[in-house]
């Protein structure tokens, strides 16, 4: 009767079905704020008179903690105070937590056929899980604090089928970005994208996330891959309560399908301005970097760590360039140690810091300068996003961060002697 | 909300997105005028200084794209922004922008920077003085008209009664 969205908003709803267009009100399983999007919603929140619905309510301070200064250290604190006058509990304190998106899914709130809000657009990451998860405003995530229900406009759903073995060093990054790259930032506006094929069920978690967590930047409200063992493994131990999946129907209708062939996706980098300005990373090896960074929500996990610290082994980082390493979480960061993975960083002359979401917005931790440029393998390219109005920021998978901090330019890591 | 609004025109072009509106260095504070100090200021400098109050923003495909923050509405409240005209928006800044009752509206308008353009949102029209044509959208839904009227806070409270 439907697409895994148009399902899960049907559940949620209390609907039998529900058609693209329809806008429903939809009971939420969680909704998450962080330090920025947090201060104007307690700020609304006061203003409803209202008892917060506690046990649905997450808050995360992630952008700008540690404090980078005294207007976010205020920021931070108010979080700290709202968390302590309502007793909210899952209230994740700069020690004990990491990046949001990361955080909601190691802390088990992200799980299969569950309706997630976040007041961060990257909410759309955890449909690597089978949940419909879609970013909000401070306002309405205030409102769900009161009322734990939201409206939603069901949205159309792409289908998209990835067929086919991925060259070396080609990763869920270089998939999304090469999607992105063929239908534009506004190519899935309004729309939930649908992910299949045996690409897709034979990727690891970890890249599932990365391409969840980008299709925001094709415009979508949702990027769901139907769950399976993999997810439900993760969950042993993890998740919170019990989850139901929710999967399409045979008949389920979609506004289109598009198809891809792994063979042809390369190892891709994203230029200024924007995520869909794609060309091969072996073709900009004429652009010389200032800083590589290798973190964020979108690939800051322990498979993206490995990936770039078996390429840094025995290197060290090209003079001209500052890498930084930001492991997504404590988690994270603790089994990199384990692994050896942060002693090869440091070896090779990277910096390596606890988890922030910091210079991915240009806001500290590795903000650039005029005219500088830096390969990331964040998510957003836009004027000025990591700094001054005159830098660059070009987007990669971990790999080519890797590889282009050891040669200084742009680099395909399989051109790497 | 008023019926009819009158103002001048910032055309700006596609994909403009909310790192461009407020630049994340400023997402400190949660109060208008002092975000709209710093509105467009990597794009657009001159913006802040020059826009009044009753402006209108014209813009082409995708406005708001990027990044959930609603300071970006919150700033151009706090500049006196009365409406945006777009050919599409990026759906979080929309609902952001119909929840804190700042008008949006779909629709494919030619106008440049410097032009009077008044809307009639009962009739679903847009009339550029300046170079006297006129042009038509679709009025939204009774469901947000009623939220962008009230604001989802005021939308909030009556629930809340409800439930109570």
């Amino acid at each position: 009767m439907g697409t895994i969205a148009e399902e899960i908003l049907a559940k949620k709803s209390g609907k039998k079905k529900v058609e693209p267009g329809e806008i429903v009100e939809a009971e939420v399983d969680y909704v998450m704020v962080n330090d920025i999007t947090g201060l104007p919603a307690f700020k609304v929140f006061e203003k409803l008179n209202a008892e917060p619905i506690r046990e649905k309510i997450v808050l995360i301070p992630d952008h700008y903690v540690p404090n980078k200064d005294i207007a976010s250290a205020e920021q931070a604190k108010a979080m700290r105070m709202f968390a302590r006058k309502y007793g909210i509990e899952n209230y994740f304190e700069v020690g004990d937590n990491g990046i949001c998106h990361q955080i909601m899914i190691e802390k088990g709130f992200v799980a299969p056929g569950r309706l997630i809000v976040g007041a961060d657009s990257h909410t759309c990451t955890y449909g690597a899980f089978g949940a419909f998860a879609t970013g909000i405003g401070s306002t309405e995530a205030a409102v769900v604090f009161a009322l734990g229900k939201l409206w939603f406009k069901v949205p159309e759903t792409m289908k998209i089928i990835v067929k086919g073995e991925l060259k070396d060093y080609v990763m869920g990054k270089d998939i999304i970005l090469h999607i992105i790259g063929d239908i534009g930032v506004e190519g899935a506006l309004y729309k939930a994208m649908e992910f299949y094929g045996d690409t897709i069920e034979k990727l690891s978690l970890a890249d599932r996330i990365t391409i969840a967590n980008m299709t925001v930047e094709a415009g979508a409200k949702a990027g769901i891959i139907p769950p399976d063992d993999k997810v439900f493994k993760y969950l042993e131990n993890r998740v919170r309560g019990s989850y139901e999946p929710v999967y399409a129907t045979e008949d389920a209708e979609y506004s289109d399908v598009l198809e891809y062939h792994a063979d042809e996706i390369e190892p891709l980098v994203a230029k200024p301005y924007l995520p869909s300005n794609i060309a091969k990373a072996k073709e900009l090896s004429d652009v010389e970097i200032d800083q590589a960074y290798l973190g964020s929500c979108t690939n800051g996990r322990i498979e993206d760590l490995r990936v770039a610290a078996k390429i840094l082994k025995g290197r060290k980082v090209h003079k001209n360039v500052r890498l930084i390493v930001v492991p997504a979480s404590k988690e994270v960061y603790m089994q990199a140690l384990k692994e050896g993975l942060i002693e090869i960083f440091l070896e090779a002359n990277a910096y390596v810091s606890g988890p922030t979401c910091g210079a991915c917005l240009g806001g500290f931790m590795g903000v650039l300068a005029s005219d500088e440029v830096c390969i990331s393998s964040t998510n957003r390219n836009f004027i000025g996003r990591m700094g001054h109005k005159d830098s660059k920021v070009y987007l990669a998978n971990p790999a080519v961060v890797a590889a282009s901090a050891v040669t200084g330019r742009i680099t395909d890591p399989r051109d790497l002697k | 909300m008023e019926e009819i609004i009158r103002g001048r025109v910032w055309k700006f072009g596609k994909n403009v997105d909310t790192d461009q509106i407020i630049p994340a260095e400023y997402l400190v504070t949660a109060d208008e005028k002092e975000l709209c100090k710093h509105a467009f200021e990597k794009v657009m400098p001159s913006f802040s200084k020059n826009v009044k109050k009753g402006d209108i923003i014209v813009a082409e495909e995708n406005f708001g794209c990027g990044s959930s923050r609603e300071h970006a509405v919150r700033a151009l409240i706090g500049c006196g922004i009365s409406c945006v005209i777009a050919k599409s928006f990026a759906r979080i800044f929309f609902r952001n922008s119909i929840n804190l009752g700042l008008p949006v509206i779909e629709a494919d308008v030619e106008a440049d920077t410097g032009d009077i353009l008044e809307v009639n949102f009962k009739k679903g029209t847009i009339k550029n003085i300046t170079k006297g044509k006129e042009f038509k959208f679709k009025p939204m839904p009774d469901f947000l008209m009623k939220l962008l009227s009230k604001g989802l806070i005021e939308y909030a409270k009556e629930k809340l009664k409800e439930k109570s």
